[in-house]
């Protein structure tokens, strides 16, 4: 509790916290927004999300140790992880896509398991970090500081997130996507070949991760086994937004990560995958609370 | 094309089958009626046959439980749970910590990670041992039903989720929470006698709870309880119309759950002999999946799917690892994967779609019934 009244002894600290957590929190938002597509089009929450995020760094990891700019990871490691998400579909994915929801839950959560595992193995248990060798800002005289790579980081976050929007709306492929999710077998009537929609809605679901990882690389830690939580939290922005709630997912996001931030402050930083896992435990004890007040309000 | 005597003589084949299917269905029968006392004679028998084997044959009863106890939610109630594991973590730390307590300051032993031996008298240690794994279930129970007030509500894959979320969260409080060992964990007190005696009393203990737990869930299944949990599984909202507490079963039905693993977690503590709180006590990703794809694996809503899923399973996991040695995790998400995605009823659902004659309930039957 000591944490907490130095936060309001000392502002510019949680100023501090609300500037790293809203730009760590633009991540978020594009791993959640893969999850919500994926949710939204093939009806599968992809459990291996987070892995996806982790391999997207490995790959913008090598790129850099490669001899190449740190950001040209981004783009590599979208590439990387659109053939990974197209290779997933035709192998598992689209086994389960019309299959019970229990089983494509369980059946995620073993690729998330299997991808762990994997990247194990070929890259070492070892928690790696990318430098992208860009500065520090110090505002307030000295007593905030933002590294210069998160705003990068939510400005690339941003791009991603208009392009997608615009190929959304824009594109025939878009079009199709909307049109598979809205009714599937109508689509199917009128021509859209679904199959091939579901396998670009997943690719393109992995390349936003492999995006999102590559910059995680760049500002936080990547590690094999750390995949699970970016799932849990593109999973509770989701549910938090609201199905096909773009504006909400990104405000979701960003509170996200500033509550993480000031968590992690207040109780301590051991505290705070408990926090992430814990809020989605009552977030989703509140949502049901809350349908069961409407419910009764009904009747 | 085939010829035409290679057709006859396939035909002929496929008819003399076909004929010896009611006969191997009758040996089948007898087979099932006589398997649950020979499986306990070979439980009975098993320590002292395969001397070398004792700590995986006392693993293959705990997996059992695992798999018996998240098919009562999961099978018999459909409520896919993933955090069944929390309750299994409860009993581990409980047991343990409870064992120590009463004769000792937990917090200077567990600060001390190890450095600090603890030497009970054997008095101690069984007085200490029993205490704590009857104080196990009871904490286990205390927090299932809390949660499952405020869980249970979930439908479909948000109480999926928020369950798995659970367990991931309940091994990180357990990391962080220094009285309890933190993230360095906890050391087991060790057994007063010899390894060879510990050994055998712990086989024997989870023997002991297996066989009670099939028992008791065999029981369950035939009153009205397992009709209600039935119904709840085929349409919750019908059932609820019809008058039944919904919700009464329902954490009637994760209380269960809760008491077995909270045993099961007792014994497990003191079988390794060290507690971890991911890899250990929460190990969501290993034994919380394994328990969910064992009762997949067997057959998930029958009453011996679990059973022959965890048996198979556990074979299965021991051979990755003398084989496999360092794909042996790769080995379990393939098969995680396979399972799910091409055998999702299992043996046991797969026999009862093809021969559903042998699940006919007969009371002259009791290894076949369901």
């Amino acid at each position: 509790m000591d944490n907490l009244l130095l936060l309001f002894q000392a502002p510019p600290l949680a100023l501090q916290l609300l500037i790293d957590g809203v730009l760590i929190g633009a991540v978020f938002a594009l791993a959640a927004y893969g999850l919500a597509l994926v949710w939204g089009v093939m009806n599968i929450i992809n459990v291996c999300q987070g892995e996806y995020v982790m391999l997207g760094g490995y790959v913008a990891l090598y790129v850099a140790h490669a001899g190449f700019s740190p950001f040209l990871g981004i783009p590599a490691a979208m590439i990387a992880l659109f053939v990974v998400g197209w290779l997933g579909y035709r192998l598992v994915i689209f086994r389960i896509v019309e299959r019970d929801l229990f089983i494509s839950l369980l059946a995620t959560f073993g690729l998330s398991i299997l991808l762990g595992q994997f990247m194990n193995l070929g890259f070492g248990a070892n928690i790696e970090t990318l430098d992208a060798h860009l500065g520090t800002w110090f505002l307030l005289g000295g007593m905030v500081t933002v590294a210069q790579i998160k705003v990068v980081a939510l400005a690339v976050t941003l791009v991603i997130a208009g392009l997608l929007i615009a190929f959304m709306r824009r594109s025939r492929l878009g079009q199709a996507i909307r049109a598979t999710a809205q009714n599937a077998r109508a689509a199917r009537i009128l021509g859209v070949d679904t199959d091939r929609v579901y396998a670009m809605t997943y690719a393109l679901n992995a390349a936003v991760c492999g995006a999102a990882g590559a910059l995680v690389a760049m500002i936080w830690v990547i590690s094999p086994f750390g995949g699970l939580i970016y799932t849990v939290r593109a999973f509770m922005i989701v549910v938090l937004a609201g199905l096909g709630n773009l504006a909400g997912v990104i405000v979701a996001a960003l509170g996200l990560g500033a509550a993480e931030q000031f968590v992690g402050f207040i109780l301590g930083a051991q505290f705070q995958i408990a926090f992430v896992f814990l809020a989605l435990v009552a977030i989703l004890i509140l949502r049901s609370w809350r349908l069961r007040w409407q419910r009764r309000y009904l009747t | 094309m085939m010829p035409a005597w290679a057709k006859r003589w396939r035909l002929r084949a496929l008819e003399t089958v076909a004929r010896c299917v009611p006969f191997a269905l009758l040996v089948l029968r007898i087979i099932l009626r006589w398997l649950p006392p020979a499986l306990l004679a070979l439980g009975i028998a098993a320590p002292f046959l395969l001397p070398s084997f004792q700590v995986q044959l006392t693993f293959l009863w705990i997996m059992i439980v695992f798999a018996l106890c998240w098919d009562i939610l999961g099978g018999q109630m459909g409520y896919n749970s993933f955090g069944n594991i929390a309750f299994f973590g409860i009993g581990v730390y409980t047991a343990t910590i409870v064992q120590i307590g009463l004769f000792q300051d937990v917090a200077a032993y567990t600060a001390a990670a190890g450095m600090q031996t603890i030497s009970l008298t054997p008095d101690q240690y069984f007085e200490g041992l029993f205490i704590g794994l009857a104080a196990a279930p009871v904490l286990a129970v205390i927090v299932a039903v809390v949660l499952g007030l405020a869980l249970l509500d979930l439908r479909g894959h948000y109480f999926a989720i928020a369950t798995l979320g659970l367990g991931i969260a309940a091994g990180e409080l357990a990391a962080a929470w220094t009285f309890v060992g933190g993230s360095s964990g906890v050391q087991v007190p060790v057994y007063p006698g010899s390894l060879q005696s510990g050994r055998l009393l712990f086989y024997f203990l989870s023997a002991a709870l297996c066989i009670t737990t099939f028992i008791t869930l065999r029981w369950l299944y035939t009153t009205r309880f397992g009709l209600a949990i039935n119904a709840i599984r085929d349409d919750e909202d019908k059932a609820e119309a019809l008058g039944l507490h919904t919700t009464r079963y329902k954490i009637i039905a994760w209380c269960i759950g809760a008491v077995f693993l909270g045993l099961a977690g007792g014994l497990v503590g003191h079988i390794i002999g060290f507690i971890d709180p991911r890899e250990v006590a929460f190990a969501g990703a290993s034994f919380g999946v394994w328990m969910i794809l064992m009762a997949i694996l067997g057959g998930k809503g029958t009453l011996w799917g679990p059973v022959i899923g965890a048996v198979i399973f556990h074979v299965m996991r021991e051979l990755f690892w003398t084989y496999l040695f360092g794909w042996q995790n790769v080995a379990m998400g393939v098969l995680i994967v396979v399972v799910v995605v091409f055998f999702p009823f299992g043996i046991l659902g797969w026999l009862r779609r093809r021969y559903p004659q042998l699940f006919v309930r007969d009371a002259a039957q009791p290894g076949a019934a369901e």
